[in-house]
């Protein structure tokens, strides 16, 4: 697991890269998932 | 097209009735986008083996490559739906112009970002002035630049109009950024997969790296969909 994770000594690069991309993403989904609710009428 | 194919189309081309099925969309392809992402992460961790050359730094590519391509298919996309809605003045072709610039920004600043972290440790570098990574970060300056005009404009259809000139004009870069590596001597390694030739790489590194271009492509779908519900209801439509 601890071999997993360091990634053969790219750690930083390996999981800086796919950590922000996931952080992003996660995001603009929260975000769009808060406007969807802010103007939501009862249809 | 036929007669009642076309007339579909543009029924569904109405905002009131795109938006039920719109909505009726974004659970099919969120899913299909975590399907697909579940299985290229595991194929690109678990089976695709480390590189000769570049260790595990190469498992960036990943991400990488498939934000690159959707950052600039986006931008197409966009352009698209822009010329559409100035040629026609349809309504919702300007909305999902709109809702495209947001996500199409992300995934180019993702392709910059992931691209910087991959290239520190292969060229010894995070950021270099070659014509690749240039008309990269062009791309997204065009991007913001879209978002930034059409926030500037209060009346929407204006507004779409005035976007919609600057993404027509803007759509030139696009092959700048993808013959770049061709046209100028770059750092940035040439393409590795084309329409032309067999990708030179393994066949699970290509399979994982297809595979996170799908799911990108589907969650690409699915929050703009979302984001052009948001817009017709914004607009009062």
């Amino acid at each position: 697991m601890s071999e997993f994770l360091a990634m053969g000594g790219y750690a930083w690069y390996v999981w800086g890269s796919y950590g922000v991309t996931f952080a992003l993403l996660a995001m603009e989904v929260v975000l769009l998932r808060n406007r969807s609710k802010r103007h939501e009428t009862p249809s | 097209m036929t007669t009642a194919s076309a007339r579909r189309f543009f029924w569904y081309a109405s905002p009131q009735t795109f938006y039920p099925l719109a909505g009726k969309l974004v659970p099919v392809f969120g899913l299909a986008a975590a399907l697909l992402a579940a299985a290229g992460l595991w194929v690109g961790f678990f089976v695709a083996p480390t590189d000769a050359q570049q260790g595990e730094a190469y498992r960036i590519i990943f991400i990488h490559v498939p934000a690159a391509w959707m950052s600039m298919f986006i931008y197409l996309v966009m352009a698209f739906w822009a010329a559409l809605g100035l040629a026609f003045n349809t309504r919702l072709s300007g909305m999902m112009a709109t809702a495209l610039a947001p996500t199409g920004a992300l995934f180019t600043f993702i392709a910059l970002w992931t691209g910087s972290l991959w290239g520190k440790p292969t060229w010894g570098t995070y950021w270099v002035w070659d014509a690749r990574l240039t008309s990269e970060l062009i791309l997204l300056f065009l991007y913001l630049g879209f978002m930034a005009l059409q926030a500037a404009i209060d009346d929407p259809r204006r507004a779409d109009r005035a976007g919609a000139v600057l993404a027509i004009v803007g759509v030139v870069n696009i092959p700048i950024i993808y013959f770049s590596v061709q046209w100028w001597n770059t750092l940035h390694q040439g393409a590795s997969v084309s329409l032309k030739s067999a990708p030179t790489m393994a066949a699970s590194m290509f399979t994982g790296m297809i595979l996170m271009a799908f799911a990108f492509w589907m969650y690409s779908v699915a929050v703009a969909l979302v984001r052009v519900r948001c817009i017709i209801r914004e607009r009062g439509e």
